[in-house]
């Protein structure tokens, strides 16, 4: 046995130890050894305190073999039970995965606009949402989802194309003039400058015009000559008092909020050359749950809209 | 190199040099006197509170556990008779710590290791086995000549029964452990049906294991070996500090009574009043002669002076020849001295500075207990995006709130801005149409009720600092408040 050996090595061990004298001071034998005048003392250690040094051996040893341990070229010896962090990670995310089975099963049952009238479901939702939105959105629309120039802010009450949860899925789903998706919402603002089809002068009118609407600016002689070609030439997608209108996702002018800047050059730029941003659509890269989340999440942010009276299926 | 004194290098000694030293077993034998009844009542007290402490009721209405002494660690509570501890005022449990260890600072300087001797669970325990074994084995002679007696069957049964008692004691005590970290009479019911969590048999299976060695086996190697308290201590302990001594002025030259009479008779120098009958040493549970001097394996039980004074009162000379002295007292009663006062050896600096200091930390966890509120606010503004532009002009705020109710019961609660005039709050489950002033809302009992808050400044608010105050609206009347900002497209207000 180890024990047995390591204790006869030390026994017979004293051999080497015939400088191993009485210490006059302490009343202790020293153990024989001396370095430039200095000597050691035998306190010897208890028994046991060795035994426990060999269990450690001992240990080391069936670790050794148990699990990855010595190192090689290539990477370390595997071990028998042929575990690694990897698979140690991959056994927890399966299980994190089978703990969230029976809310997602819930999820994907349940219709995108009775999630928010099951106050668990939609928590589940949300917080799901939360972390979909961090790996997948903040990209464009920035991690407190404030948007930026040409990517919507999501926190706040205007939305281009609809903000009840049945229309933010869809958006989600389908994405925004988006090439491979035939459902994508689609619309095209004329480059009204850029085409000819308003001479500059005419611009200025309808950007005069705009900015009056939105209180940003007194009537002029400019606005009123804007008004007119307002009325026939946008009015039919920004609504006769530029409203907006969401089934072609054309913006409102009359409010606070402008996605391209609503200063004069800004508004001008975007009468000139129009703008037209794009979307992907989620549903070809996320599960339909996940866009669930997403789409709770996002209603979450505070502009969220109640769901309207009929059906979205029939609108 | 300087020469070795030659009169060390000559061994007499012809054992081996040994690295590592055997175990020599301990039998103390039985002791009766004043420190040994002292040290029953000590462990009969330390075993009452143990076992009992997590029996005991404590009413504290329908929204809380109704054990005295809980410490709730799945729900983040820490109950204590009438206090109740939340994970942020842990501090009271680190000063309570703290006070635990300048206790013992000051206990080692008044009276050395009382600690070691009376109350460690090292030492209770220890004691408790080694009456079992008195029990079983009797008394020190017979557990020494069981020792080497051949392993027959009589010595196997007796070995078995010994070690059966001890592994209950360590399971009673490895699971009452339990008890303290869950409704006891629950816990217990569940453990016997085996409904009860993992984690419970575990914890109990480990302690019981580690009772079962450390008070079984490892005994007084542990106070040695193990513990780092004494080698603290030994190097804590000062001349008026309290030691269990030997008087060696008073003992030396050791000589039987039949020494002593043949001494007397021949006219040779008169002997001392240590007999030499080794009973201090035969009842020192950590198996030392306390005549050798203070050491480390001394934990000054005590038990040697009660041995010895009955040795004393049998030849019919004074007790005390073993006796708890301090350096400061054994060096003048060796010169014929009187003893130092006993107030003056214990009121110096150092004890009455370790003594302010543990009465002030006290005096400071109480005021601090009786003062401190139980309805707190904390509001945390976003920072992402700092405020969200509303389409009719209007900014929007929001904060993230948290109303703590520590009482066991629900609280009516009002929230209130004051700061920035035409501001309104409202909460995410509200339409921004209801934001008002004031915000009322029932918290309930024992929980922290987190709110998503928004901050309406209609066209025209000027940003600036808010200020969040909570009132309560039941008889106790609580309050809290905190400052924040508002801020819109015009800034933060600073």
């Amino acid at each position: 046995m180890a024990h047995d050996h390591g204790a006869a090595g030390t026994e017979t061990g004293h051999a080497e130890h015939h400088g191993a004298r009485l210490d006059e001071a302490t009343g202790t034998h020293t153990v024989g050894h001396e370095w430039d005048g200095i000597e050691e003392l035998d306190t010897p250690l208890p028994r046991w305190w060795l035994i426990l040094f060999y269990i450690c051996i001992a240990f080391a040893l069936v670790y050794v073999i148990l699990y990855p341990a010595l190192p090689g070229l290539r990477g370390a010896t595997p071990g028998v039970l042929g575990w690694t962090s990897r698979g140690a990670l991959a056994t927890e995310i399966k299980t994190a995965d089978a703990s969230h089975a029976a809310v997602r099963a819930a999820i994907a049952q349940t219709p995108v606009e009775d999630l928010i009238r099951n106050p668990t479901l939609q928590r589940a939702a949300i917080e799901g949402g939360r972390a979909a939105f961090k790996q997948n959105c903040v990209q464009c629309h920035g991690a407190g989802a404030a948007g930026g120039k040409g990517y919507p802010n999501l926190n706040d009450d205007d939305w281009l194309w609809g903000g009840d949860i049945g229309a933010i899925y869809q958006t989600l789903q389908h994405g925004i003039r988006y090439p491979g998706d035939d459902q994508t919402r689609t619309s095209l603002m004329p480059s009204f400058g850029r085409d000819g089809i308003l001479t500059p002068a005419q611009v200025q009118d309808v950007v005069s015009h705009v900015r009056v609407i939105s209180k940003q600016d007194p009537a002029s002689a400019s606005s009123q000559r804007g008004a007119v070609i307002f009325a026939q030439n946008c009015a039919v997608c920004h609504g006769a008092n530029g409203e907006g209108g969401r089934t072609v996702g054309a913006p409102r002018l009359n409010d606070a909020i402008w996605l391209y800047g609503g200063d004069r050059a800004s508004i001008t730029n975007t009468v000139t050359n129009a703008h037209a941003g794009v979307m992907p659509a989620w549903g070809q890269r996320l599960d339909p749950v996940t866009i669930k989340m997403l789409a709770a999440y996002v209603h979450s942010l505070g502009g969220g809209e109640a769901t309207p009276t009929v059906p979205v299926a029939a609108r | 190199m300087n020469a070795p004194d030659p009169r060390l290098m000559a061994r007499t000694d012809p054992d081996p040099v040994q690295l590592y030293a055997r175990r020599v077993p301990v039998f103390p034998r039985k002791v009766d006197g004043p420190f040994r009844r002292f040290k029953w009542a000590v462990m009969a007290l330390c075993l009452i509170v143990y076992w009992g402490t997590p029996w005991l009721r404590w009413n504290r209405g329908e929204w809380a556990p109704h054990q005295a002494v809980l410490i709730d660690l799945a729900h983040r509570r820490f109950y204590m008779f009438a206090i109740e501890i939340w994970p942020h005022e842990f501090y009271f449990v680190a000063g309570l710590l703290i006070m635990a260890g300048i206790g013992l600072f000051l206990v080692t300087s008044v009276v050395g290791r009382a600690w070691c001797g009376y109350a460690c669970p090292q030492t209770v325990w220890t004691d408790l086995f080694q009456h079992v074994d008195r029990l079983i084995d009797g008394d020190r002679n017979a557990q020494l000549r069981l020792q080497k007696a051949p392993w027959t069957a009589g010595k196997l049964a007796r070995r078995l029964l010994k070690w059966a008692i001890w592994l209950g004691i360590s399971f009673m005590t490895g699971g009452a452990w339990i008890f303290y970290f869950a409704d006891a009479p629950a816990l217990q019911r569940a453990f016997w049906t085996g409904t009860a969590d993992p984690v419970a048999y575990a914890t109990v299976g480990v302690l019981t294991l580690t009772t079962f060695v450390l008070g079984g086996f490892m005994r007084e190697q542990v106070c040695v070996y193990m513990c780092p308290w004494p080698r603290i201590q030994s190097a804590m302990l000062d001349e008026k500090s309290l030691l269990v001594t030997y008087k060696h002025w008073r003992g030396e030259p050791r000589g039987s009574l039949k020494t002593a009479q043949r001494h007397l008779e021949t006219g040779l120098a008169p002997v001392g009043d240590c007999i030499d009958c080794h009973q201090c040493a035969a009842v020192c549970p950590t198996g030392i002669d306390i005549r050798e001097g203070a050491q480390i394996g001394c934990i000054t039980c005590g038990l040697c002076i009660d041995a010895c004074d009955s040795a004393m009162a049998q030849v019919g000379r004074p007790r005390g020849l073993i006796d708890y002295c301090t350096l400061e007292d054994a060096t003048r009663e060796a010169h014929g001295e009187a003893d130092t006062p006993v107030l003056k050896t214990i009121l110096r600096p150092r004890t009455l500075i370790y003594f302010a200091v543990w009465a002030g930390i006290g005096a400071g966890l109480l005021f601090m207990l009786g003062t401190r509120t139980r309805l707190t606010l904390s509001v945390a503004k976003d920072r992402n995006p700092e405020f969200v532009q509303l389409s009719g002009g209007a900014a929007r705020d929001g904060f993230t709130v948290k109303v703590r109710n520590m009482e066991d019961r629900p609280r009516p609660v009002t929230l209130t801005t004051s700061g920035v005039p035409g501001a309104l709050i409202y909460t995410d489950d509200m339409d921004e149409h209801g934001a008002r002033g004031t915000l009322a809302m029932s918290v309930p009992a024992d929980t922290t009720l987190r709110l998503r808050l928004y901050m309406l400044g209609p066209v025209g608010t000027k940003p600036g600092p808010v200020l969040f105050q909570l009132k309560a609206g039941d008889r106790e009347q609580g309050h809290d408040q905190v400052r924040s900002t508002f801020s819109n497209a015009e800034g933060n207000g600073q």
